[in-house]
């Protein structure tokens, strides 16, 4: 199973807001440099921690967008519409301002390329952000694992990471990339237009073998995905999900 | 020292009710968190097993435990991604119910499930009315994504100690740290210390 966890305490580190990156008109890559992190595992995940003037807290996690870098973080945040830290964090944040987080946390979602076989990744919305730091990784490292990402996204203008996917994609032989847009489609869009399904999943990876697969997205979404993925032969016990977003009851 | 950000003020809305953890908000949804695939075992084939030592000391099947007795339960669960959510009301059989008659020395357990999960808890956080095997939620079977047929309900630590899709209590001498207390994550997850990650 897993591999490295997390060693020690967690401490609360100071991080830096070195840059703000607009990535879709609700999602922002926010780049930090926080002394004193000792680095982590593509697919990990970090706890952010405001704090108000009148002593008020409030906590959240996200995705780390980028393998590890020294003490550069990029963390990439969709705005929610009810939110109380995302859009702190996507709107009001400035560089030079400074908060708190943790980490790295979470190590069963996790691929460094030292796990033999190809690699499926899944992602569903801003679910893309943890693979995204799997494909860097990937790239950087300049491994050939054979890989695909099935992503869907509602419409072109929402896939964040575009030109940048585009580019992996157009290097390397070895890495797909395949877009569901589910609502809405560009004027001569000749990929996938609907919500993933079996159909879809059994195009896109073929029968199970001896893949490692992530899946990330929405609660509805991951439950389709891993599902299918199973029923077309996948090792349950290799299929890694994230979760994220309410149940709908 | 907890460090001021500026501009931040939060929305306001804190909550008052004194029972909202350290560090949690509170929701009215039901988010789902699993590492895996939802396992789906047909019932024909579930059962629920206490064992120790290799040697198990009781089974039911899905039939025999419903016919034991049931509680039900309104209590306030707390995930350790931050949310907690007051007044869920479940439906069960209590695990010292599971344990009545069962002799042992164990300090602690084991809860396994369905997809290979597993989490450790002291056996007296699993006794006394704190603990349940629990296939009712809000009055409806309890959905396989939120842990269904059946889950552990432990309310008073983090949720992930409530094992979905748990299959059995394997009695223990040593505390063992479970999947995600392998991974970093605390070995007891007490919410009102923020017992969240090692060394918390």
């Amino acid at each position: 199973m897993a591999g490295a966890a997390v060693l020690g305490r967690l401490v609360w580190l100071l991080a830096e807001v070195v840059e703000l990156v607009p990535e879709t008109p609700r999602v922002t890559s926010l780049v930090l440099d926080v002394p004193g992190w000792a680095g982590h595992r593509p697919g990990q995940h970090v706890d952010v921690r405001l704090t108000a003037e009148d002593g008020y807290q409030a906590q959240r996690s996200y995705s780390i967008a980028t393998p590890a870098d020294g003490e550069r973080l990029v963390l990439t945040v969709e705005e929610l519409d009810d939110g109380e830290v995302s859009p702190f964090l996507t709107e009001e944040l400035r560089p030079g301002d400074r908060f708190e987080l943790r980490g790295p946390i979470g190590g069963h979602f996790v691929w460094d390329g030292s796990a033999g076989g190809p690699l499926h990744l899944v992602a569903g919305g801003s679910g893309v952000v943890p693979l995204m730091a799997m494909l860097r990784h990937r790239a950087e490292a300049g491994l050939d694992v054979p890989t695909t990402l099935l992503y869907s996204s509602r419409t072109l203008e929402q896939v964040i990471y575009r030109e940048e996917l585009d580019a992996l994609a157009g290097a390397d032989p070895a890495l797909r990339v395949v877009h569901t847009l589910t609502r809405a489609q560009p004027d001569g869009w000749d990929g996938y237009a609907r919500r993933i399904d079996g159909e879809m999943l059994a195009e896109v990876f073929g029968e199970g073998g001896e893949a490692n697969v992530f899946v990330c997205g929405p609660t509805r979404f991951v439950e389709v995905a891993a599902d299918g993925l199973v029923a077309l032969g996948y090792d349950p016990s290799r299929v890694r999900t994230e979760r994220f977003g309410p149940s709908g009851r | 020292m907890a460090f001021i950000t500026r501009g931040f003020r939060g929305r306001g809305d804190a909550d008052e009710s004194g029972r909202v953890p350290p560090g949690q908000y509170r929701t009215e949804e039901f988010p789902v968190l699993s590492a895996g695939p939802t396992p789906h075992t047909p019932l024909e084939h579930w059962s629920f097993a206490i064992s120790e030592g290799g040697e198990e000391l009781a089974r039911w099947s899905w039939d025999e435990l419903l016919a034991l007795p049931r509680e039900t339960v309104t209590v306030d669960i707390h995930c350790v991604t931050k949310w907690s959510k007051l007044d869920t009301t479940w439906e069960g059989v209590s695990v010292d119910t599971l344990l009545d008659g069962v002799e042992t020395e164990a300090a602690y357990v084991t809860a396994w499930s369905d997809g290979g999960y597993t989490t450790n808890l002291p056996l007296e956080d699993v006794t006394g009315g704190k603990a349940w095997v629990a296939f009712g939620y809000d009055g409806e079977p309890l959905d396989p994504e939120h842990g269904g047929p059946a889950r552990l309900l432990v309310p008073h630590l983090y949720f992930w100690k409530s094992a979905k899709w748990v299959r059995g209590l394997r009695l223990m001498d040593e505390d063992e740290p479970g999947f995600w207390e392998a991974l970093g994550y605390h070995l007891y997850g007490d919410p009102w210390r923020e017992q969240r990650y090692w060394g918390d």
